[in-house]
C-alpha cells in the first residue's frame, strides 16, 4: 500500500512539474475555457446552457487522450518499464496510476470551470450535482481507458499523437461540444455514437443539467463504462514491458475491440 | 562461500532464426565478481536478460539462489539487484523519490545513507534528467543495491563514470563482496574486469570461449611477457646481446624491453649477463599479457583458443 501511495504522490506530481502534462492536464483546458467562454456565448447564446459540460468534457479529452499515452510509450521504448519489472511494479500499477493521477487532475479542473463559469459567464450550475460528479468520473473512465490503449499499442510517440487525435479531433467536431448532436446530419449522427464525448454529453444533458437527453442517458452511461473497461482491459493484456525482441500477448488489431460497446450502441439507443 | 548462487544448465536464448545463446552452462558462487566479457553481440546482454527474469530463455535450465527467474519472478526480485545499462528511469523523478518509490516496492526503508555515500544527496531533489550521466548511473547503483540483493548485476557500472567516482564504485563493489553479495559484471572494460573480478567468461557468437581466473585466461594465451630493465652502467647497450626465449627486443627511454615466451629463462640470462658485467639494476618490470591482449587474441581467433 505504501507503495502504491508512493507511486501516485510521484505520478500526481509529475502531472504538474512535467511541462507536456501541465499543458495538458491545466494550461489547455483551462485557456480554451477562457477563449471560449468569451467567444461563443456571443456566435451563438445557447451555447451557455452547455459551457460547463462541454468545457468539462474538452478538459477529460485533453488530459487524457493527449496527456496519458505519451509518456507509457516514452516508458516503455527507454526502458522504464524494464526497470519497474525488475523491481517488481506490477503492470497494473504502471497502467492504472496514470489514470487515477489524471482523474485527480481533471476533477481539479473541471472544478475550477464549474465553479468560475456561473460567475465569469453567467454559466448555468447543474441541476443534480451528483449525476454531474458521476457523469465527469465515468467519462474519465472512458477516456483514461482508451488513452491507456493507445499508449500500450503505439510503436512511438508520433503514432500516438495519431491515434489520440483520430479521437480527439472528432469528438471535438461531432461530440456535442461545439456542435449539439441534434443538429447532425444522419450518418454524422452514427459515427458521433463511436465517440465518448457524444454520450457524456448526452449524459450530461440528460441526467445533470435538467434537460432532456437525445437517447438513453443511462445507456450512454453503460456504453462509456463498458467502453473504458474493455479498453482497460486490452490495453492489460496487450501491455509489453518493452519493444525489443518482445511478443505481445494477442495482436493490436484486438485493441479496436474497445469499440463494441459503442457499436452496440448505434444498433440499441434510442 | 562455496554455495552455487547461480546455475545456468544449456542454456539457450533464440530471436526469430538468430541464436544469441548457444548451449552455455557455468555457475557462480557466493561472494564472487563474476566478469562476463564479449564484443557486442555475444550474447552477454541476453544471458543477463534471462537471469534478471525480463526474458524467457528457449533451453536450458536458469537458477538464481534456487528460484526460477521465469516462473518466480516475484520471489526473485528481492534477491536480485540490478543496474541496467540505461538507467531505466522517468525524467522527472528525483533521487529522493526514486530511493522512497524502490524502497517501497522492496517492502525496505529508503537508503538515504547511499545517497551520501555515492554523491548524490546534494542532488536528491534534482530531476534524473537534469543529473549529469555519472550521478544518473550512481544513482541507479544505489537504487539497484538498496534492498540488499544476494545477487547484483551490474552491466557497464563504470560507464560515463569519473575517476573518484569509478574508485568509489568499485570499494563500494569490494565492500558487497565481503558481506557476502554476488556481482555479475557485464563490460567493455578490461582493465576494471581483469582486475576486480574473481573469474570471468569470455563469450562469442553466442557460447563460452573461455573461462576462469583472469590469471588462468591470460596464462593460457600465446601472449609475450615484457620485460623491461634499466641498469646504472647501461651494460645492456648492445644491439648485439641476445637472450634466450626473447622473441623481440626494443629500446624505450633508457630502457631495455624483451618480450619474451619464457620469463624465468630470460630474466635469469639477464641477471646473470648484468651481474657478470658489474652493472646495477636500477628498475626491472614484468608485465604479463594483460586480460584485453587475450580477449583479442581469441576474439581475433574467432574463438579458437
Amino acid at each position: 500500500m505504501n507503495a502504491f501511495v508512493q507511486h501516485f504522490l510521484f505520478e500526481f506530481r509529475t502531472g504538474i512539474r512535467n511541462k507536456q502534462l501541465l499543458l495538458m492536464n491545466y494550461l489547455f483546458p483551462l485557456g480554451f475555457y477562457v477563449l471560449i467562454g468569451i467567444i461563443m456565448p456571443k456566435i451563438n447564446p445557447l451555447f451557455l446552457e452547455n459551457l460547463i459540460p462541454a468545457l468539462v468534457v474538452f478538459s477529460i479529452l485533453s488530459a487524457t487522450l493527449l496527456g496519458i499515452p505519451d509518456p507509457l510509450v516514452n516508458g516503455r521504448e527507454n526502458g522504464i518499464y524494464r526497470s519497474y519489472k525488475i523491481n517488481g511494479i506490477p503492470a497494473t500499477t504502471i497502467l492504472l496510476i496514470p489514470v487515477l493521477t489524471t482523474l485527480l487532475h481533471l476533477f481539479i479542473v473541471a472544478a475550477i470551470i464549474t465553479v468560475t463559469a456561473p460567475v465569469f459567464f453567467d454559466a448555468p450550475l447543474p441541476t443534480n450535482w451528483w449525476r454531474f460528479i458521476l457523469v465527469i468520473f465515468v467519462m474519465a473512465i472512458a477516456c483514461a481507458g482508451i488513452s491507456v490503449l493507445i499508449g500500450v499499442v503505439s510503436p512511438n510517440s508520433r503514432m500516438t499523437v495519431l491515434w489520440s487525435q483520430i479521437i480527439f479531433v472528432p469528438c471535438m467536431l461531432l461530440g456535442g461540444i461545439m456542435i449539439p448532436y441534434n443538429m447532425l446530419p444522419g450518418i454524422a449522427g452514427k459515427i458521433a455514437h463511436l465517440l465518448p464525448a457524444t454520450h457524456a454529453m448526452n449524459s450530461f444533458k440528460g441526467l445533470a443539467m435538467g434537460g432532456t437527453a437525445d437517447f438513453s442517458a443511462w445507456g450512454s452511461m453503460v456504453v462509456l463504462v463498458a467502453g473504458g473497461l474493455i479498453a482497460f482491459g486490452l490495453a492489460l493484456f496487450l501491455f509489453s514491458w518493452d519493444s525489443r525482441n518482445t511478443k505481445r500477448r494477442g495482436t493490436v488489431w484486438l485493441a479496436f475491440l474497445f469499440l463494441l460497446p459503442n457499436i452496440l450502441g448505434i444498433l440499441f439507443l434510442l | 562461500m562455496n554455495e552455487d548462487v547461480i546455475d545456468v544448465n544449456h542454456f539457450r536464448k533464440v530471436y526469430n532464426n538468430f541464436i544469441a545463446v548457444d548451449d552455455i552452462s557455468f555457475s557462480v558462487k557466493q561472494g564472487e565478481i563474476f566478469g562476463i566479457l564479449g564484443p557486442n553481440g555475444a550474447g552477454k546482454t541476453s544471458t543477463l536478460e534471462c537471469l534478471e527474469g525480463l526474458r524467457a530463455p528457449d533451453g536450458g535450465d536458469l537458477r538464481i539462489a534456487g528460484i526460477n527467474p521465469v516462473r518466480e519472478l516475484a520471489k526473485l526480485r528481492n534477491v536480485i539487484g540490478v543496474q541496467l545499462q540505461s538507467a531505466g528511469l522517468p525524467e522527472s523523478i528525483t533521487p529522493d523519490e526514486a530511493m522512497k518509490l524502490f524502497c517501497a516496492y522492496h517492502g525496505v526503508k529508503p537508503r538515504m545513507d547511499l545517497l551520501e555515500r555515492l554523491s548524490i544527496a546534494e542532488k536528491k531533489n534534482t530531476q534524473f534528467y537534469n543529473l549529469s550521466a555519472g550521478m544518473q548511473r550512481r544513482l541507479a547503483l544505489a537504487l539497484a543495491i538498496a534492498h540488499h540483493p544476494r545477487v547484483l548485476f551490474l552491466d557497464e557500472p563504470t560507464a560515463g563514470l569519473d575517476v573518484a567516482s569509478r574508485v568509489e564504485l568499485h570499494n563500494l563493489m569490494y565492500e558487497l563482496k565481503t558481506e557476502g553479495t554476488t556481482i555479475v559484471l557485464a563490460t567493455h572494460d578490461m582493465a576494471e574486469a581483469e582486475s576486480m573480478s574473481d573469474r570471468v567468461a569470455i563469450l562469442l557468437k553466442g557460447r563460452i570461449v573461455t573461462t576462469g581466473t583472469p590469471m588462468q585466461i591470460t596464462a593460457a594465451g600465446a601472449g609475450l611477457t615484457k620485460i623491461s630493465v634499466n641498469t646504472q652502467n647501461r651494460c645492456l647497450i648492445h644491439p648485439l646481446i641476445t637472450f634466450p626465449s626473447v622473441e623481440q627486443f626494443i629500446t624505450h627511454d633508457d630502457y631495455n624491453i624483451y618480450f619474451s615466451t619464457d620469463i624465468g629463462v630470460t630474466v635469469a640470462a639477464i641477471i646473470q649477463y648484468i651481474q657478470e658485467h658489474d652493472d646495477v639494476i636500477i628498475d626491472l618490470r614484468v608485465e604479463r599479457p594483460s586480460l584485453e591482449d587475450r580477449f583479442l587474441e581469441i576474439t581475433n581467433a574467432g574463438g579458437v583458443s
